[in-house]
């Protein structure tokens, strides 16, 4: 009795766990309510559900985001996965059916592709002051430039100073022998800002790329696979216990290594080495709600979330109306003329340059 | 033909969950491959296997994942002996603990093979960073916990008399070995081998991190081909030849699995005294616990190192959402998410799991009634052998429709760790049912047991503690996936694994410390559940 007893207790408790607390069963309805009935009423010309598709380094504080529903009548949605490569692949895939009304996230080095393959619905916003010089050449009716970033070499200088060098200041520096082992970069196949710099030297030496790489590894360059395992890895000034001063990073990165009661970075960008990354937002072709992801756009772009991307997504904003905060002011500077390799010359090229850089680094 | 209702009765569930959550999404995505500018291309795909670089690639799999599997069997069995059959004090502890790496997200753990091995590490002299060996020893601190637990599940229930009588009659301890134990153990061997195999053969995060760009394997090619350069058919390509792969050596691991006579008797013998004679065993068990702990050693200290030196800093601030707002939720709210899930995904595995194992397991009256039974078993394999990314596209582009428009839905993410964890189940299960003397059965019948009952009384008891061992499994499994999970679970609900991933992603100390903090939150809790799971004590259900 007493045994049976307890062979019903433990079921029983196995039962009220999954019933409970314990389960995800039951929530799955937590966000896909209808907008409430008030918010409808506010919203003269938009509102309803606008689902935003993004890569996972979308972030905007929440109180932005709860003002714009609140104003909007906008039940504001965003799914983010995956890198830039992954969130194009999706978008291309899901073409004419897509997960949502807009995206955010595609950048100049894979915009080429979504828009020949007519993923983007026509959307010309007026731009703030300022951002007209990051759209597009082809397709600026479709994409609409939110936010800009610059991937540099950045290098450690109280390392410099303390070994009493000088820093490098240029890509040709970095086969210099003084320069011998104190490089690091994640690699272009797997990391973002590690094709961003694979294409600065396409830029800077064309062609002749693979001779300059291959005389950069042979000076001790050293690859890894993402800019995590670079920066905090192997980069000095990375919080672990990196070896090397001179790491791929972005123009913003030294507004992260001011320390403590000091008001000069310990690290700095070279701003003759940097890569121009703009990103993008577009309405889908087929979505849903394309008033809503229209006004989603206007958003972006309107003062406040400019003027809160650098602290939210570590990137510049394209309007000159929005005030960068003063870290960044004071530490972050941007390149005035980075270098720039056209989306269709990346489009066209990608694919053979990746395995040519390939070969070059496992030679 | 009752036989066959019933097995279809069984089959049912499993197979349609298997059948939309799994070949439908690939064999969606393989399509897109196979048709270009909308003929159907199958030149253009093999023309693709043709490449060097493909059968680099393919090669470089291969071995990485044979010789992981190799040193995780070496490793795996003398610990699974100490740890499961042995009377050392406090291996319940090391038991739950060795379950940790499995859990561990392998961002994380590529970090702290980085710290260990890098240039600067303590081990930075050995130059093994970013080498195959490297990535060899990531893949063996991942899949030791497999073997052990799989092997010594079956090995805890061995009947400890054979092997007595062999040694009364004269055998040496290693004839002993040879002829009676090895022979008991194999199919649980095979089977934790398969397991580990794949798992190797699949692995992404932890070559990408430890191979840096020179060592690439299908699953990581299949995501370059996929994401950054959109070329489906290769991807395709490659996803079928993994497959390919998969179902070869599920055949073969079928044929080496079976034994003439899988009934060994089972009984719960008592763990014995350690002896002289254990020696070796306890001297490898040690070097396991090693490999295992050097990693974990490195992360806990990591997590206690803040700016203002060594504090508890890191840990405090996961209830908050870490320096510049990195995160939308707390880690602990994400805790709270990831054991929600796990517990869905578990019970799914579990009930999934059972039906599959008894399916599989019951005799055979006809050779076709085999063959169906056998098939089914490596069916539900398959889900460990391909690609998360193939999977994951997958889904996108054939669940988007009703009746299962599920792109959106949260159920979606258990349901992608059931289908990750359900070999692990069925992997675990599989020998000890096997291992009933069907005779148990037959006499319950004949003394008027229904089959419900017979079940109850005859393979309940038996198949108590490995079904723990399946259900720990599970959960861990489900506690650290991440390839799946990143791509389905929804922003507002994010899981441990992913939480730390973005943690990492974004510059910071603050944000890297608390990284390396909710990876030993994640660690601890799996340790603490594995421990709670083994202590359940096995109610004695034949009081029925």
């Amino acid at each position: 009795m007493l045994r049976r007893l307890r062979t019903i207790s433990i079921a029983s408790v196995t039962v009220v766990v999954l019933s409970t607390g314990c389960s995800t069963m039951g929530d799955s309805g937590a966000d896909a309510t209808e907008p409430s009935p008030e918010a409808a009423a506010g919203s003269q010309d938009v509102g309803g559900k606008v689902v935003l598709v993004s890569h996972e380094s979308f972030n905007l504080p929440k109180k932005l985001v709860a003002a714009f529903e609140r104003e909007s009548g906008i039940d504001l949605v965003t799914r983010s996965a995956g890198d830039a490569g992954t969130l194009t692949a999706k978008l291309s895939l899901t073409k004419g059916n897509p997960t949502g009304d807009l995206a955010f996230g595609v950048d100049n080095t894979f915009a080429s592709r979504p828009l020949d393959e007519g993923v983007f619905a026509t959307y010309e916003p007026t731009l703030p002051a300022g951002a007209a010089e990051f759209a597009l050449e082809e397709g600026a009716d479709k994409l609409t430039p939110i936010d800009v970033g610059h991937v540099c070499v950045n290098v450690d200088t109280e390392w410099f100073e303390q070994e009493g060098i000088n820093p490098p200041e240029t890509l040709a520096d970095l086969v210099d022998p003084t320069y011998q082992d104190l490089f690091v970069t994640p690699g272009a196949s797997t990391s973002s800002p590690g094709m961003a710099f694979f294409l600065s030297t396409v830029a800077e030496y064309g062609d002749d790329w693979p001779d300059y790489w291959t005389r950069l590894l042979d000076n001790g360059a050293k690859v890894v696979d993402g800019w995590e395992d670079a920066y905090f890895g192997d980069f000095t000034q990375g919080g672990g216990k990196g070896t090397r001063p001179i790491v791929v990073s972005y123009d913003s990165s030294p507004a992260f290594t001011v320390p403590k009661g000091s008001d000069k970075s310990s690290t700095a960008a070279l701003l003759d080495t940097c890569f121009r990354q703009v990103e993008y937002a577009g309405v889908l072709e087929g979505a849903a709600n394309p008033d809503g992801a229209e006004a989603v756009i206007d958003w972006l772009l309107s003062t406040e979330v400019q003027a809160a991307l650098p602290t939210a997504m570590y990137v510049f904003p394209v309007s000159d109306e929005a005030e960068v905060p003063a870290d960044w002011a004071k530490h972050a500077v941007q390149p005035s003329a980075p270098m720039t390799v056209s989306p269709a010359d990346i489009a066209a090229n990608r694919e053979q340059w990746l395995t040519e850089w390939t070969d070059v680094v496992t030679r | 033909m009752r036989r066959w209702l019933t097995l279809a009765l069984l089959a049912a569930g499993p197979v349609l969950v298997v059948a939309v959550f799994f070949v439908l999404p690939v064999g969606g995505m393989v399509a897109r491959g196979f048709v270009s500018d909308g003929v159907l291309d199958p030149g253009g795909v093999l023309q693709v296997l043709a490449r060097p670089r493909v059968a680099r690639v393919a090669w470089f799999t291969v071995w990485s994942a044979a010789a992981a599997t190799a040193i995780s069997v070496l490793l795996g069995l003398p610990a699974a002996f100490v740890l499961h059959r042995l009377a050392l004090p406090g291996r319940k502890m090391i038991r739950a603990a060795l379950l940790v790496p499995f859990v561990l997200p392998t961002v994380v753990v590529g970090v702290a093979f980085r710290l260990l091995l890098g240039e600067a590490g303590p081990l930075g002299f050995l130059g093994l960073d970013g080498t195959p060996v490297a990535i060899v020893i990531g893949l063996v601190f991942f899949n030791l916990a497999v073997v052990i637990r799989a092997v010594g599940a079956a090995w805890e229930s061995l009947d400890a008399r054979p092997a007595e009588a062999a040694a009364a009659l004269g055998a040496s301890p290693v004839q002993v070995w040879w002829t009676v134990t090895l022979p008991a153990l194999r199919p649980a061997i095979v089977s934790a081998a398969s397991i580990v195999f794949l798992f190797c053969a699949t692995a992404f995060g932890i070559v990408l991190t430890l191979g840096g760009v020179r060592y690439a394997t299908v699953e990581t090619e299949i995501y370059l081909l996929t994401t950054t350069l959109f070329d489906l058919q290769a991807a395709a390509a490659l996803s079928v030849l993994q497959l390919v792969v998969v179902v070869a050596l599920l055949g073969l691991a079928a044929r080496l699995r079976a034994v003439p006579d899988a009934t060994a008797a089972r009984t719960s013998s008592r763990p014995r005294r350690i002896r002289s004679g254990d020696v070796p065993a306890l001297a490898v068990t040690v070097l396991v616990l090693g490999l295992v702990a050097a990693p974990i050693v490195t992360l806990v200290l990591g997590s206690f190192r803040t700016e203002a030196g060594w504090s508890l800093g890191n840990y405090r601030a996961l209830t908050g959402v870490g320096s510049n707002d990195a995160l939308l939720v707390p880690v602990t709210e994400a805790l709270l998410t990831s054991v929600r899930t796990a517990v869905d995904a578990t019970w799914m595995a579990l009930l999934m799991g059972l039906a599959v194992a008894v399916l599989v397991t019951r005799r055979s009256q006809s050779r076709s009634e085999r063959r169906v039974r056998s098939l089914l078993d490596g069916f539900f394999m398959l889900p460990l052998g391909v690609s998360a990314v193939t999977l994951g596209f997958g889904f996108l582009i054939t669940l988007d429709r009703p009746p299962v428009d599920l792109r959106d839905s949260a159920l979606l993410v258990p349901i992608a760790q059931a289908l990750v964890a359900l070999p692990l189940v069925v992997r675990t299960l599989v020998p000890v049912l096997a291992g009933i003397d069907d005779r148990q059965r037959q006499a319950a019948a004949s003394l008027g047991a229904s089959p419900w009952r017979a079940l109850l009384t005859v393979e309940l008891p038996v198949v108590w503690k490995p079904l723990l061992a399946a259900s720990g499994f599970a959960f861990a499994a489900s506690l650290g996936e991440f390839g799946a999970t990143s791509f389905l679970a929804r922003d507002d609900n994010p899981t441990v694994p992913i939480v730390i991933f973005r943690l990492i992603g974004h510059p910071g100390e603050l944000n890297f410390g608390m990284a390396l903090a909710a990876s030993v939150v994640l660690a601890g809790t799996t340790a603490v559940v594995m421990l709670a799971v083994e202590r359940l004590r096995v109610p004695n259900v034949g009081a029925f």
